[in-house]
C-alpha cells in the first residue's frame, strides 16, 4: 500500500516536471548537443568545400552503413543498462559469419543471408554471456562492457591469428598469411560486396539510394517502435526506470536485462554485416574495435543520454556524426593545412562527446540523489 | 582474518583464498613458462634481467593507482592525462637541448608540476561524477590523448631530433633518446651478478617512490584520505573534507603517472607520442589488480607484486611463444590477461579486497 502511494507520488512529480519542461529554454537546453553539432557540421562543410551532391552521396552511404549499428544501442539504454559498449561482441559475431561464408565462397545475397543466419546463434550466445556479466557488475555496466570489448578482442585475435590454420583447419592462400597460420590483416569480401545495396538502387537527381538497405533500416525502426508497445517492451521500460520496483511487481529483472543485451548484440551483428557488405573489405583485426565507441558517440550526438534514447535521436546522431566524419579531414586540411589534424579532431570529438555526456549524466544523478536525501 | 589464515596454513582452501585465484593461476602459468623456457634452453639470466628492468620501468605507473584507489576514486583509468604531461616534459627537455641526468631530472620535475596541475582539474571533474569515475575517466583520457595528437602536430617544436626530417608537420611518432637520457637510471650503479644485469639505479628510484608513497599514506593527510576512501560518510562526520581528499589522491596519482612515463621512456630509449598513451592506463590498472588489489583497496605490496608478475609473464611468454608458436602472441596474451583481470575485479560480488571476499 505504502509502495503504491510512493509510486503515485513519483508519477505526480514527473508530470509536474514535464509541465515545466515544455518552455523554449528547456527545448533548447534539451537539444543543445545536436544543435551544437549541427553548427559545427555547417561550419565544417563550408570549409571542406565539397560539392553538395558529393557530400550528400557520402552521407547517404554512411547513413546506410552505420544506422543499424547505432539503432542496436537503443534497447539496452531503455532497459537501464546504459550505453552498451559490448556491441563489439555482436560485431565480432557478424565478422566470424562473414569470414565463414567467404571461406566457403558463398556469394551474393545468398551468402549475405547465410551470414546473417550464422551470426544469429553466435550473437545470442555472446549477448547472453555479456548480459550475465552485466548482471554481476550492476551499476558498472558501461565500464564492464568497454573492458569486455577489449577482452573479447584479445580472444578474437588469439583465435584468428593463432588457431586458424593450426587448431581450426583452414586452407586458403587469399585469406591466410603466407605461413598458413592466421588470417590476413584484410580480407577481400568481393563475394558479398554490395550484396544488399545493389539489389535495387534508385537514382534521384544524381543521388543514389540503396533502397533495400534503407528498407531494412526502416523495418528495424518500426520493429523497435513496435517492441516497446508489447509486454516485453513495457518490461524493458519498467526495469529501466527502477530495478527495485520492477522486481517487486514480479518482473524477473536479471532475465529481462539479459534479453535486452541479447537483442542489442544480435542487432549489432547484423549491423556489422550491413557495414561490411557496403565496405567490401574486412579489416580482420580492426573493423570491430571502434564499433562501440563510434556508435555510442553517434547516439549521444543525436541528443540521447545514458537513460534516454529514441529512434529519431539515433538517426539524427548518425547523420551528424558521419557528416562530421566526412568533412573533418578536408576542413582540417583547408583550415590548418593538415588533414591529420581533422582526423584527430574527430577522434577527439567522438571520445569527448562520450566523456562529457557520461559526466553530465553522473553529475545529474548525483545531484538528484542529494536532493532526495535532503 | 589474515592471522586466522596463517594459523590454519595447512588448510589448502584457506591458502587459496588468501592468495586469490587470479594470482594462483598466473603464478602457476608463470612457473610453467619458466620451466618451458629452461627446457627450451633460453638464457635465463637475460630473462631475469629484463624482468627486473621492466619492473622498474612500469612500477611507478602502477604505483600511481594507489592514491586514487585509496582515496575512493577507484583505479585511475584517466592515467593517460598524467602520461601526456610526462611526454610534454620529456619533449621539452630535448627542445631545451638538455642531456643526461640533468635532462632526466628536469623532465621529472616538470612532469610532476604539470601532472599536479592537470590532476587538480581532473579531480574537480571526478568529484562531480561520483560513482561513474571509471567510465568518465576512461573517456576523458581518450579524448585528451586525441587532443594531444593535434598538439603534437601543431606545437612549435624546433629541435631537428624531434620533428619530421622532410617537410612533415609536427613531431615524429617515436623520438629516440639515445643522445639524451636513454637508460641514465638503468646504467646508474648497474652491475652483473650470475649473468644477471641488475639495473640498480632504476630499482632504487622505484624503491624511493614506493617508500615515499608508503610514507605519505602514514601522514595525517594520507590517513584522512584512507578514511575518506573507505567510508566517505563516516569520514565526513568526523570532520574530514572528503572532496579535497579525493583531489589530493588524484593529483598524486596523475603526477606519479607523469613521472612514471618519463622513467618508462628513459628505460625504453624512446618517447612514444600520438596514440601510444591510449591504452597505458589499462595495463597499469591490470597490474595492480593482478597484485591482489581490488577497485577499493590497494597497497604498495599489491603494486610491486602485480607489476612483477605481469611483467615477468610477458617477458617470459614472448621468447617461449616465439619458440613454440608464432610471434606476436605475447601482445595478445597481454590484452587477454589485463582486460580479463579488470573484468574479474569489476564483477566481484564484494569489491572490498581479498579479505572481505574470503569472509
Amino acid at each position: 500500500m505504502k509502495l503504491k502511494q510512493g509510486n503515485t507520488e513519483i508519477v505526480k512529480q514527473e508530470l509536474w516536471q514535464d509541465k515545466f519542461r515544455l518552455d523554449l529554454y528547456g527545448l533548447l537546453k534539451k537539444n543543445a548537443v545536436p544543435i551544437l553539432f549541427a553548427v559545427i557540421c555547417i561550419i565544417g562543410s563550408y570549409f571542406a568545400k565539397l560539392p553538395l551532391k558529393f557530400l550528400l552521396n557520402f552521407i547517404i552511404i554512411r547513413m546506410c552503413r552505420n544506422s543499424f549499428l547505432v539503432l542496436s544501442l537503443i534497447i539496452p539504454v531503455l532497459a537501464g543498462l546504459g550505453l552498451n559498449f559490448g556491441i563489439v561482441l555482436g560485431a565480432m559475431a557478424g565478422q566470424i559469419a562473414v569470414i565463414a561464408i567467404t571461406y566457403w565462397e558463398i556469394k551474393g545475397i545468398v551468402g549475405f543471408a547465410l551470414a546473417a543466419l550464422l551470426a544469429l546463434p553466435l550473437a545470442i550466445i555472446f549477448g547472453w554471456l555479456t548480459g550475465m556479466l552485466f548482471n554481476r557488475a550492476k551499476g558498472k555496466e558501461m565500464i564492464a562492457g568497454l573492458i569486455l570489448g577489449f577482452f573479447a578482442n584479445g580472444i578474437y585475435q588469439l583465435v584468428f591469428l593463432f588457431f586458424v590454420g593450426t587448431i581450426i583447419p583452414m586452407k586458403n592462400e587469399y585469406m591466410l598469411l603466407s605461413t598458413g597460420v592466421g588470417l590476413r590483416n584484410s580480407v577481400n569480401l568481393k563475394g558479398i560486396h554490395y550484396a544488399l545495396d545493389k539489389i535495387l538502387e534508385v537514382r534521384i537527381s544524381g543521388l543514389e539510394f540503396p533502397v533495400v538497405t534503407i528498407v531494412c533500416i526502416i523495418i528495424l525502426c518500426l520493429a523497435i517502435w513496435f517492441l516497446f508497445k508489447t509486454k516485453l517492451g513495457q518490461e524493458f521500460r519498467s526495469v529501466g526506470q527502477s530495478r527495485q520496483i520492477a522486481g517487486v511487481s514480479g518482473i524477473k529483472v536479471d532475465k529481462i536485462r539479459i534479453i535486452a543485451t541479447i537483442f542489442s548484440t544480435v542487432l549489432a551483428a547484423w549491423g556489422q554485416l550491413i557495414f561490411l557488405q557496403n565496405l567490401g573489405t574486412l579489416n580482420t583485426y580492426g573493423s570491430h574495435v571502434q564499433v562501440g565507441t563510434f556508435a555510442v558517440a553517434a547516439l549521444l550526438i543525436g541528443g540521447a543520454s545514458v537513460t534516454r534514447a529514441t529512434i529519431g535521436q539515433a538517426l539524427l546522431g548518425t547523420f551528424l556524426f558521419h557528416t562530421l566524419f566526412i568533412i573533418s579531414p578536408l576542413a582540417g586540411k583547408n583550415m590548418l593545412g593538415n588533414a591529420q589534424v581533422g582526423e584527430y579532431f574527430r577522434a577527439f570529438v567522438a571520445y569527448g562527446v562520450i566523456g562529457i555526456s557520461l559526466a553530465l549524466y553522473a553529475w545529474q544523478s548525483s545531484s538528484k540523489k542529494r536532493t532526495v536525501e535532503e | 582474518m589474515e592471522e586466522a589464515n596463517r594459523t590454519e596454513a595447512l588448510n589448502v582452501s584457506n591458502i587459496i583464498t588468501a592468495v586469490g585465484y587470479p594470482r594462483l593461476i598466473i603464478c602457476s602459468f608463470l612457473l610453467f613458462l619458466l620451466i618451458s623456457a629452461a627446457l627450451l634452453g633460453l638464457p635465463l639470466g637475460q630473462l631475469v634481467s629484463s624482468i627486473l628492468v621492466r619492473l622498474g620501468m612500469n612500477g611507478i605507473l602502477v604505483l600511481a593507482m594507489i592514491p586514487s584507489i585509496q582515496s575512493g576514486i577507484g583505479p585511475n583509468f584517466g592515467l593517460s592525462l598524467g602520461v601526456v604531461c610526462g611526454l610534454v616534459a620529456a619533449t621539452l627537455s630535448i627542445e631545451l637541448d638538455m642531456v643526461g641526468l640533468s635532462a632526466f631530472a628536469f623532465s621529472i620535475i616538470v612532469a610532476a608540476i604539470l601532472g599536479s596541475i592537470v590532476g587538480y582539474f581532473y579531480g574537480l571533474l571526478l568529484n562531480r561524477v561520483k560513482g561513474q569515475e571509471m567510465t568518465v575517466g576512461t573517456y576523458t583520457g581518450f579524448s585528451v590523448v586525441s587532443f594531444m595528437c593535434i598538439f603534437w602536430i601543431l606545437a612549435p617544436y624546433k629541435s631537428p631530433e624531434m620533428i619530421w626530417p622532410y617537410g612533415g608537420d609536427g613531431l615524429r611518432v617515436t623520438i629516440t633518446l639515445q643522445d639524451r637520457f636513454d637508460k641514465v637510471l638503468n646504467n646508474l650503479f648497474a652491475f652483473k651478478l650470475f649473468n644477471v644485469e641488475i639495473p640498480t639505479g632504476l630499482l632504487l628510484f622505484f624503491a624511493l617512490f614506493c617508500f615515499m608513497v608508503w610514507l605519505f599514506m602514514r601522514t595525517k593527510t594520507g590517513l584522512a584520505m584512507l578514511a575518506a576512501g573507505s567510508n566517505p560518510r563516516f569520514a565526513e562526520a568526523s570532520g574530514i573534507n572528503v572532496n579535497s581528499c579525493r583531489i589530493i589522491g588524484i593529483v598524486i596519482s596523475t603526477a606519479l603517472g607523469a613521472i612514471g612515463i618519463v622513467v618508462y621512456a628513459q628505460s625504453y630509449g624512446f618517447i612514444q607520442l600520438y596514440t601510444a598513451p591510449l591504452f597505458m592506463p589499462f595495463f597499469a590498472v591490470a597490474s595492480i589488480l593482478i597484485g591482489g588489489a581490488s577497485i577499493k583497496k590497494a597497497t604498495i605490496t599489491h603494486a610491486v607484486i602485480g607489476t612483477f608478475l605481469f611483467q615477468a609473464l610477458l617477458v617470459v611468454a614472448l621468447p617461449v611463444a616465439n619458440e613454440v608458436v608464432a610471434n606476436n602472441l605475447s601482445e595478445v596474451v597481454r590484452i587477454i590477461i589485463s582486460n580479463g583481470m579488470i573484468l574479474y575485479a569489476l564483477t566481484r560480488k564484494e569489491a572490498g579486497g581479498d579479505e572481505v571476499e574470503a569472509g
